[in-house]
This record gives C-alpha cells, structure tokens and sequence, in this order.
C-alpha cells in the first residue's frame, strides 16, 4: 500500500484557496492547519506559564495582591494550578508537537501532497481552538475556574457543593476536555491514514523518518486514549447534572446528603489514568522523534540503531497503556495489581533507556554542529535523562506510598513531560523555521535562549526533589500550617526566583520568532544540509508540497557522511546509495 | 561551544548530586517498623539510578565536547549502528529495572498481602472536608453504627461521624481529633471519608494511604518510636487542603491504656 502509483495523489484533493479566510483562517492546507495549532499553543503556553508565575508568587508571598487575580485566596490557588496543567498538558504539550508540527510535516516528509481528508483535518483543529475558548470561559463565571486539579479526582469534580468553582467553572473545565478529545480523535485518524496510505513511491515504512514514525505511533495512542477520556467526561457531566452516579457513592458535603448512591471514585481514577499516561507519550514521542532527527543532521551521521529506535517507539507505545495504576499504589485498589503495574512500569524504562544509549552512539565519532536546534536536541537527553531517573522511585509501590503527591512527582514529569516535550518544541521550531517562513532566525539570539532556558530549568525542577523528597506536598497553597513542608520555604523561594528568570527568557524567544518572521535572513532551500524531503522542496513549501512533481524515494532518512560521496549527505531522492553497515 | 556545554552539563550534575549526597533536604527518620527496610531500598535505588544519572550525563558533555566539528574528528564514522550493543544494554537495563523492582517487592508484599496483627489496635480514620477523625471502638471492640444522616460537621466529635447513639456497640466507642496510639504495636486503621477522597500521610511513618468515600480501607503499621507526628493530607480535597492535618501520638502502651481510659470516663 506504501507504493501506489504517486502520480494519483500529485492532483491535490483540493486546488490552492485564493481568499483570505480560505487560506489563512477555515483553510485545508495541512501546512496552515500546522501553524494554526502552533500559534494556539504559543497563546496556551504563555497562558499557562503565566498561571504558574501567579502560584509562585503566591507561594512564597502569600499575601500578594496579583494581575487579574487580585489577592489569592486558596480556592484561587486551586483553579491556578488546575488550569494551569489542564492547558499546559492538552493546549500545549498535545497541540504542539503533533497538531502544530505533526501536520505540517507529516505529508512532506512522506511525499503526499496533504493530508489524507483536509476537512476533517480543518474540523479537528477548528474543534481543538473551540477546546480552549471554552475553557478559558472557565475563569470568568461565577465561582471561576475549578479547583479540582487537571486530574479531576471524583467526588471532589463531580459535586457542585465540593468548593468554588465546582460548579458552572467545573462544567466548563470538563466540556472543554471531551471537545478537545473530539478533536484529537480526529486528528489522530488523519494521522494514522495518511501514514499509512499516503506515502511517496520508495518510501517503505523503514525508511521513514523517526519523526514520522513519532508521530504515526503518537497518533495510535490518542486513537485508543481520548476515546476513553472522552466517555469518562460525558460520564462525569452527567454525574454533575443528570443526578447519575457512575463516580459518587453516597457522600455528605456540608452534613448534606448529595442524593448519590453507589459510584465509584476509583473508576473516574481507573478511566483517567487509562488515558493519562499514555498521554504522557503522547506529548514526548513526537519530542523523541525530532531529537532523534536533529542528533543525525546536525552530528552529521546516520542515527544510531534506527531499527532499534523504531522498536523501542513501538515498545513504549504498547506499553503505555499497561501500567495506568502506577498512578494508584495507595488509591485502595488492591495491593495485588500494585504488582504487575509495578513490573510494567520498570519495564518500559527498557525502550526509554534504549534510545538514550542511542542518541549517545548517534554523538559518538560524529561532527557535531552546535547550531540552536542541536543545542535543544542536546539539552532534551540531558532532561530527558534526568527526567526519567526518577521514574523507577515512583514505579516501585514501596518507594511510591512516601513519595506520591510530593513535589518528587512534580520534579519527575514537569521535566520529562513538560520540559523535555518543550525542549523539543523549541528544537523542532528553530528546525524548521526556515522552512516554514522562509527565513532565519538569529542565531545568538536562540543560543541566549537555550542557554538561559537550560539552566533555568534545571533550577527550576531540580530542588523540587529535595522538596518532595522531604515530604513537601504538592497542591498546598500555603505552607505555613503544616511543621515539616514550612521549614522547606526557603527552597521556595529558590523555585520563584528561578522561575522569574527563565519565564522572563522565553521573551527572547517570541521575539526572535516574530522579528525573523519578517526580518531574517533568506533562507535557502536546504539551510541545515539534512536529507529528508522537506529540504528537496522549495521554501516555504508550495501549496501541493513538491509543486506538481512527486518525489521517489531511494534512500534511508539518514544518510549522513557516506564513503565516497561528493557531499556529507544524501538525499532520500538521490540515486540509491548502498549502504554498508 | 562544546567546551561550555561539557562544562555546564557536568556543573549541573555534580551540583544536583552534591545536594543529594550530602542529605541536605531528606527524608524525616523513619519511626516505623518498616521505616528501615523502605528506607534500605531507597538508598539501593538511589545508588544504582544516581550512578546511571552521573554517568549519562557525563557521558553526554564528554561527547559534544569530543566530537565537536572542529575538534580533533576530521570526519564523522559512517555507521548505522552495533547489533551487538543494542542487544548489551537492552539486556543490562532489563536487569537493572526488573531486578530493582523484585528487590521492593517483598517489603510491598510483606507489608500489604497480609491482614493486621490479631492483637493489632483499631482506629477508625475518617477524613471530611477538612479534618481528620480517630475513633476507638471501646472495650467491646466493635465500631458502632454510623449513619450519614446524622452527620453534623459542626458540632464536631461524635456527631461530625454521625455516631448513632441508639446503637449499643457505639455507647463504648471513643472519638478524638488526635490519634493516641501505643508505641511497639501493630495499628490497623481503616479509612473513611464522608465526602471527597483524602489522604492519611505520616511522613516519619513511611505510611500514606487514600480515604476514598464508599469504600473501608484496612491498612496496618507499628510505630516504634514514642513522640508527637504529623498527619497531613496527600489528596487534592478542596479550598482547605493545606490545612487539614492532624497529629499521630506515640505513647508508651501504659499511657496509652490511661488516655483511652479517661476517655471513656468522660463519655459516662
């Protein structure tokens, strides 16, 4: 199926738009969707960086008087943080990576003119942008936003008289959820159709990209995830408002009888586990895929052990959705299933572990080019690496029951989720940049930025091990009542100024981003000299991707450095190399 | 270029080591009975994945630094890869993970596959919106009857769990709102919660444990050292979360016998 006759495909589903609003806003270009999901999760992030700046603040001044906010009370502190890692996880860290760059170069790196349906493809982000308005419609009803954090534990979710923002706020945060799975479920079978039936002649499944099959598996999992999460939300609302009891046993509030009877809190938990951690893949396999890519271009030699990666991307996708009760140990599931949950998630740090030592090999006896997405790909294995040593803490029940629900956690997957993912983002954007906008961008400035945002980060997660590690608790708005989390303040206060210094460098960011928008440097059509078939077309891409020629692929993705060729690379469209291992 | 990098890659792993190391911020003692054995572990694993940490990411700086262009590689090896060293270091870390986690499992088992002590001291915990609740079942050694209608969080005590005073098993039974409990014997709390999930934790017991509506969790430790600990809660259970804790009490059996004892006159 991989090599249907591509001439079929090179007359586009859809002619190039000659309007504004048909090219730039309700558009079918997978290159435009592409930016549109970026710029959503660009607005997102600066939305949710900023949410946390607020609940620094307030950690370590309890009695501020804040932007928007005013003085924080602690149910504002609450709906802080839950809309903070609600936005954060779905609006970034899932929109990004595959919605932002997924879409644009999906099609391109496998030589199709698009996706496979450009309406679905147009409805998915046009659903996901609907997402996020209704969950920012959260902060402005009466009782705001909800307090429940964005893991959404019932009873506390499912009851109106659980605290503010429970009630029209929770009904917000949950809608906003079960339309952002609508759109990614779309999302996901464009993805994995277009993988499968759109790819150029030549282009075997083992010579796609590691991105490509990044996001191909990424796209598997939120098939198989958001479905999930979306019914546990329609469960969920109508628990809220059709006096249904799926997640609420009976329950008394205020001396209150609710008027539930017989749910269950630990399935809402058993529901949203069963999504959330392959979500967690979900947001750092594309990550993984873009810095296998850069370590090769810009070491200037095949990737190590491309089938391995291959399989240890399989690996990882398969078996994350094995080990959801890690999330559970002292949940008063039973001490038995503890486990086997335990043993897969130790397990899965096999493949994880596998392509480390992978990117190791890739850097090993290379020529390293230190330009700006090499230095992001470089600082995504540190964290990636530091990210996940605390993994096997937390997967071992005995290690997990004292360390759950302290800032260890935190620590572990704001740096392996969270800024490994970012890490990612920022690599794959000063990538690409050039291909996207035809232009440059500057060079000191992205070095400043990684310079800045590598060590701030570090600072950032890095005492949030010492903090959990003595027993400081996480989704505490102040640590003054609690004897052993207060006499942690000083490492705080250490957080808070770390965090003002990084989040003030992702300025330098935007700024770069938008100037070199306009300002940078031409970009040629192959700045970086890689050899996928992004770089055989022009820049920024014509609508139909190859203008009217469709591409023959005869090479591996990575043929970086080869014995007696005239340059350090060859092309996937160039004459078939043979390659000796 | 990759001179910094070396530099700023090993600076920040020796410094976040050093801290680590040097038990700056650590666990509180351990005054548990399985307090030693979890802590044991942790130490094992903290080794092991510390030197897997130290390791990659010197790793990491030596290697920019080394193959950087420009350095003393002219020309980058064309290679695809070591059929042989994938399968080394997929076989090392499958040791490594799998091992570590057969060593935890017997404290887990040891802990959790077994009911308490026969002789072990019951105290119901009850978590609310945001308080906790300790209640001994008397002499008779039966709990009595709760019934959530009767609750009133208000007037605290016996009427906060909604203890029906009609029921002969609950005329013996005590309330308190701190948890008294003998050193050196196994205690078997079970877990309630009336109204949204919360969390019992004693950091120095080593013991955290869910209180989830609906559900009685049985769930047993020993302390072993007498003293004052705190109890906080370790679940997200609304705007008063941060201040909802309490205090676990170690005493000898003996004071423990004459608290219980007082407690009991003052309900007469």
């Amino acid at each position: 199926m991989a090599t249907h006759e591509s001439a079929a495909h090179a007359s586009h589903a859809h002619a190039a738009p000659q309007g504004f609003i048909r090219k730039w806003i309700f558009s079918l270009d997978h290159k435009v969707i592409g930016l549109q999901y970026y710029f959503l999760a660009l607005t997102a992030v600066f939305v949710g960086m900023f949410l946390s700046l607020l609940m620094r603040i307030h950690l370590i001044w309890p009695t501020a008087t804040l932007p928007f906010f005013g003085e924080i009370k602690p149910e504002t502190y609450l709906s802080l943080l839950t809309m903070h890692g609600t936005i954060m996880v779905f609006f970034v860290l899932t929109t990004a990576p595959q919605g932002g760059f997924g879409n644009y170069f999906l099609p391109i790196q496998i030589g199709a003119p698009d996706m496979a349906f450009p309406v679905l493809n147009m409805l998915s982000f046009w659903t996901t942008f609907l997402g996020f308005i209704v969950l920012l419609a959260a902060f402005v009803v009466t009782g705001g936003a909800p307090l429940h954090g964005w893991t959404g534990y019932a009873p506390l979710s499912a009851l109106q008289s659980a605290g503010p923002g429970e009630g029209l706020g929770a009904d917000l945060w949950i809608t906003s959820i079960a339309i952002f799975c609508i759109g990614a479920l779309m999302g996901a079978l464009n993805f994995i159709t277009t993988t499968l039936d759109m790819r150029a002649k030549g282009m075997t499944m083992m010579r796609m990209p590691l991105t490509v099959w990044a996001w191909f598996v990424t796209a598997i999992l939120g098939l198989l995830a958001f479905g999930v999460l979306l019914s546990a939300g329609i469960l969920l609302l109508m628990d809220r408002n059709l006096g249904t009891s799926f997640f609420v046993p009976l329950v008394t509030v205020n001396g209150q009888l609710t008027g539930h009877k017989g749910g269950s809190p630990l399935l809402w938990q058993h529901l949203f586990w069963f999504f959330g951690h392959p979500e967690v893949y979900i947001a750092i396999l594309p990550a993984m895929g873009m810095c296998s890519q850069l370590l090769s271009v810009f070491s200037r030699k095949p990737i190590f052990g491309y089938k391995a990666m291959v399989y240890a991307i399989m690996a990882i996708g398969f078996l994350g959705f094995m080990v959801w009760g890690h999330h559970m140990f002292m949940s008063g599931m039973s001490p038995y299933t503890a486990f086997a949950f335990s043993i897969m998630t130790m397990g899965i740090g096999v493949p994880s572990a596998i392509k480390t030592f992978n990117w190791l090999g890739t850097l090993m006896r290379g020529r390293i080019r230190f330009t700006s997405p090499m230095l992001f790909a470089i600082g995504f294995v540190s964290l990636f690496v530091t990210g996940g040593i605390s993994g096997p803490f937390l997967a071992q029940p005995v290690l997990d029951i004292y360390l759950h629900e302290t800032y260890f956690v935190i620590a572990h997957f704001h740096l392996i989720m969270g800024v490994a993912s970012i890490f990612g983002i920022f690599a794959a954007t000063y990538y690409w940049f050039p291909k996207m906008f035809g232009r440059m961008m500057n060079e000191p400035l992205a070095k400043l930025h990684f310079w800045l945002t590598f060590v701030g980060a570090y600072a950032i997660f890095m005492p949030m091990h010492y903090y959990g590690m003595s027993a400081g608790l996480r989704r505490y708005s102040q640590s003054t009542e609690v004897a052993f989390i207060l006499r942690l303040l000083p490492i705080q206060r250490f957080i808070t100024i770390a965090a003002f210094i990084t989040i003030a460098s992702q300025f330098i960011f935007v700024i770069n981003l938008f100037w070199s928008m306009f300002k940078g440097a031409k970009a040629s059509d192959n700045p970086w000299e890689a050899t996928t078939l992004e770089w055989i077309t022009a820049t920024p891409p014509p609508h139909d991707n190859f203008g009217g020629r469709t591409p023959v692929v005869n090479n591996g993705p990575y043929e970086y450095s080869v014995p007696g060729t005239p340059r350090d690379f060859v092309m996937q469209t160039d004459p078939e190399i043979k390659p000796k291992h | 270029m990759g001179l910094v990098l070396l530099v700023v890659i090993w600076l920040i792993t020796l410094v976040s080591t050093y801290f680590f190391v040097a038990k700056t911020w650590w666990l509180p003692a351990g005054a548990s009975a399985a307090a030693a054995g979890i802590d044991h572990h942790f130490t094992v694993s903290f080794y092991l994945m510390g030197f897997v940490f130290v390791a990659a990411q010197l790793a990491l700086g030596y290697l920019v630094w080394k193959y950087r262009e420009g350095g003393s590689s002219q020309k980058a090896s064309y290679s695809h890869g070591n059929t042989t060293l994938e399968v080394v270091w997929t076989v090392l870390t499958t040791i490594l993970f799998v091992g570590l986690n057969l060593a935890s499992s017997s404290i887990w088992a040891a802990e959790r596959f077994r009911a308490a002590e026969a002789n072990a001291v019951h105290v119901e915990v009850t978590g609310m919106q945001f308080a906790w609740y300790f209640r001994y079942p008397g002499p008779d050694s039966i709990f009595g009857l709760t019934k959530p209608e009767l609750e009133d969080a208000s007037a605290g005590g016996e009427a906060a769990l909604g203890l029906d005073t009609h029921d002969s098993a609950s005329k013996d039974d005590v309330v308190s709102g701190v948890m008294v409990v003998p050193v050196n014997r196994e205690i078997e709390v079970i877990l309630r919660a009336q109204d949204v999930i919360h969390s019992f934790f004693v950091p120095s017991m080593r013991f955290k444990q869910d209180a989830v509506p609906g559900l009685a969790i049985h769930m047993h430790f020993t302390p072993i050292q007498t003293g004052d600990y705190e109890i906080a809660c370790a679940e997200l259970c609304g705007l008063g979360h941060y201040k909802m804790h309490g205090i676990l009490k170690v005493v000898s059996q003996e004071e423990f016998d004459k608290w219980l004892a007082a407690r009991e006159a003052e309900k007469q």
